[in-house]
């Protein structure tokens, strides 16, 4: 019996609970960020920053993706695991699509002269929207890890608690995107 | 997260030849990669000694240069070359020795060294788990702060120097590699290394969390946790809501160093050459970074309270006095530390008006802050005091805690704050109340506990020695402080000759630098009864050598991994029955009688 989860069957499990503090850490940080941009966007020299098109096409994307790892968790625990195996890939695939959508947008805006240099609402978006895509990628790794696992039998045991844990980092950091992009689009054209 | 249950189910399956089940394990994934919380801890408490004896040294290196501003030390050249050209310690040196003893000891020795090392251990021993909800994240966080400590480490040794922008790492000097030779690459490491450092603080810090909610023991309810758990359940919560603001400001700190970003620039000429940024605020890291720095404080302050807490009820043979109250107070402190940040700002410019509303939420600190103090002393009050090492330290800390705290009073004010900010003040003020006052917490838990870390005690003789000398060391360095600052002796300056009026702190400060030197050398024999007793100690041969009613002490005398042999003890009641119907202690294991009386 695995020792972490004895004597406490009725509560959460702990790498479930886990995960919802390390959520609130990392809302912290996006919350210092964003907090960081409203302070300097009511100092003098703020240059607003449109956002391209590209970033509605990675919304959709990322949308997609929550339900297909929704649906990819309902078929993991219906044991229906070929079903699963795709949706995971699925998941994974979009994740990698999100990233690009994201560079393309970096280069669109890259290529309207918004740069490094300065301090406006675009050097923001680079760092917010970077850091974003950085732990969509860390998500990705932990759903490579799981979808590998699903092909090399360690599921057997059918515990659902690592794709449970995946899939609410996954819409976390679906929500986090949808924050970011409502901030963007209404306090970073002024 | 299966390679963790692997182990467990080793460790739980073992119950006959448990204390042997252990041997199976390797050298390496025994006491390297170890996953036993308490073996990481011991990591985390041995790693903080190094780190304290490189951060002391280097605070008796430049109160040597403010004793004997005039004096060379040639022995100084042999060993730091050209930083010490002609045995006197240069000025980039002198920064960098500054900056690396202000972030060694603020973040890797009183928050992991403090934290990492008593969290381990106690949580899951004093709450009855066998382990931490995540060990395999435990290890990763000792790993972490190991690499930080490497990087940290190397910045030493680069060309240019360390990091000397001082531990706030205020940009624009921290952010200007013109701006002089500790700004270049050493900046850029301890940055790296803070990183990795903030990485390591929240996993440990998830981790002590869902530990503290998930895995307590049958009847440990939340109200019978023992003290120490409170503190470090509270601070656990203010890391992992305050340091990811830290990285958020440090990421914008690496943009402006490294890829031409202005967010804290504006206007600047850095040795006659303009720089073309423009738009940013300097001020603004101070927000990211005290909204961080003060909850700071109290991650170093709350786990050496919570710990104090427990060994002065144990010492004094009596309950905790106000178990609800310290819960309260604990809590209180935790949401004001977010809420009083810009006391460190009243000086940059702050609206008046603001500033007003912090003076006040600082100022309430004080309203928890002395809930403790007379919680402590009613506690110790009438009590059949033994004064162990521990009890001593643990004394000494809230002597400790009251004179720093009463000078925060001072400070809290913005407009005392207008005359003594930057001054020697606020150096004595915060080395006393958080410095000194942490440590001492720290000593108490390493005598306290160093029976169930090691199975062996102290040598007491030391000890005392270390205590006293310390203790009364202590005030002689920090106390004069206050009245150089009150005379406006500026803070982090190399040299005061140029100005008259400090001439006669000359004495003073030669008295300072001498009391610092013997403190530093008491540390060292510290740290030799440390070493020497994990190997020489006198052996201990009753698992409950304190007769204290923690869980803890229900462990065998050295526990193997897993903690309980057989299974986890049943809780019955709170931590703190002493002197209870004429008996002196009653374990948190017994039930309670039919005619006991209620606490």
């Amino acid at each position: 019996m695995d020792i972490v989860r004895n004597q406490q069957k009725e509560k959460m499990h702990p790498h479930k609970f886990t995960l919802w503090v390390a959520i609130g850490s990392l809302i912290m940080m996006f919350a210092g960020l964003t907090s960081a941009f409203i302070v300097k966007s009511n100092q003098a020299n703020w240059k607003p920053v449109t956002l391209p098109t590209v970033f509605w096409v990675s919304t959709g994307v990322m949308l997609l993706s929550s339900l297909t790892i929704q649906l990819a968790l309902r078929s993991f625990k219906d044991r229906e695991m070929n079903k699963y195996r795709m949706l995971i890939g699925l998941t994974v695939l979009l994740g990698i699509a999100f990233i690009v959508f994201q560079w393309m947008g970096f280069q669109q805006l890259w290529a309207q002269q918004i740069t490094f240099k300065g301090s406006g609402g675009g050097q923001f978006l680079y760092v917010i929207f970077g850091l974003h895509a950085l732990h969509v990628a860390g998500g990705l790794i932990a759903l490579a890890v799981i979808f590998l696992k699903g092909f090399f039998g360690k599921t057997k045991n059918y515990s659902a608690v690592p794709v449970e844990v995946a899939a609410t980092y996954w819409h976390f950091v679906d929500a986090l995107w949808i924050y970011l992009l409502v901030f963007f689009m209404i306090l970073g054209k002024n | 997260m299966s390679e963790t249950s692997t182990l467990h189910a080793g460790a739980v399956g073992h119950h006959d030849d448990h204390g042997h089940g252990h041997h199976e394990q390797s050298f390496i994934s025994k006491y390297i990669f170890s996953m036993d919380h308490k073996t990481i801890g011991k990591q985390f408490l041995i790693t903080g000694i190094v780190w304290a004896i490189i951060g002391g040294l280097f605070s008796v290196l430049f109160r040597l240069q403010l004793g004997y501003p005039d004096q060379t030390f040639p022995i100084l050249e042999t060993f730091f070359g050209h930083w010490a050209k002609g045995g006197q310690i240069q000025p980039e040196f002198y920064y960098g020795l500054v900056t690396i003893h202000g972030t060694v000891l603020v973040f890797f020795v009183l928050t992991a060294g403090l934290s990492g090392t008593f969290a381990n251990l106690l949580i899951p021993l004093q709450i009855g788990a066998r382990d931490m909800a995540s060990p395999f994240m435990n290890m990763l966080s000792y790993w972490f702060f190991f690499l930080a400590g490497i990087v940290m480490l190397s910045s030493i040794f680069v060309h240019t120097g360390p990091a000397s922008g001082g531990w706030t790492m205020y940009p624009p000097l921290s952010a200007l590699r013109q701006a002089g030779d500790g700004q270049k690459i050493g900046t850029d490491l301890w940055l790296i290394a803070m990183a990795l450092f903030i990485v390591s603080s929240l996993l440990g810090g998830l981790n002590y969390i869902s530990t503290i909610l998930n895995m307590r023991t049958k009847g440990m309810s939340m109200t019978r946790l023992p003290l120490p758990i409170w503190a470090m359940f509270f601070t656990a919560v203010l890391g992992v809501l305050s340091f990811p603001v830290l990285l958020s400001g440090a990421i914008l700190l690496l943009f402006d160093r490294n890829l031409g970003t202005s967010f804290y620039l504006s206007d600047i000429v850095v040795n006659g050459e303009i720089l073309p940024n423009e738009g940013g605020s300097a001020i603004l890291y101070q927000h990211l970074f005290w909204f961080l720095g003060h909850p700071e404080v109290y991650i170093i302050l709350l786990p050496a309270m919570g710990m104090v807490s427990e060994i002065l009820s144990v010492s004094a043979r009596k309950p905790i006095f106000g178990y609800m109250a310290m819960l309260g107070s604990m809590f209180a402190i935790a949401i004001l530390a977010f809420l009083v940040w810009a006391h460190h700002m009243f000086v940059t410019g702050l609206n008046p008006f603001l500033g007003s509303v912090f003076v006040l939420l600082t100022l309430l600190i004080a309203v928890p802050s002395a809930i403790k103090v007379f919680n402590w002393l009613t506690t110790l009050w009438r009590g059949n005091i033994r004064f162990t090492p521990a009890a001593l330290f643990a004394i000494g800390f809230v002597s400790l805690f009251i004179s720093g705290g009463l000078t925060g009073i001072f400070l809290g004010n913005s407009t005392i704050d207008i005359h003594l900010h930057d001054t020697m003040f606020v150096v004595a003020h915060f080395h006393i109340v958080m410095g000194v006052a942490s440590f001492f917490g720290m000593f108490a838990g390493v005598y306290h506990w160093f029976p169930k870390m090691f199975g062996r005690y102290m040598n007491n003789t030391l000890a005392y020695i270390h205590f006293w000398v310390t203790m009364a060391g202590a005030y002689l360095i920090f106390w004069p402080m206050h009245y150089q600052g009150l005379a406006g002796v500026p803070r982090r300056y190399l040299d005061k000759k140029g100005w008259v009026s400090f001439n006669q702190f000359a004495d003073l400060d030669k008295m300072i630098t001498v009391v610092s030197i013997i403190v530093f050398a008491v540390q060292l024999m510290f740290v030799f009864n440390f070493f020497y007793s994990i190997y020489k100690g006198r052996k201990v041969t009753t698992t409950n050598p304190w007769e204290a009613n923690t869980l803890e002490w229900t462990t065998p005398i050295n526990p193997g991994h897993g903690n309980w042999v057989g299974e986890i003890p049943e809780v019955h009641r709170w931590p703190y029955d002493y002197a209870k119907d004429g008996r002196d202690f009653i374990p948190q294991t017994e039930p309670v009688g039919a005619n006991e009386s209620k606490h």
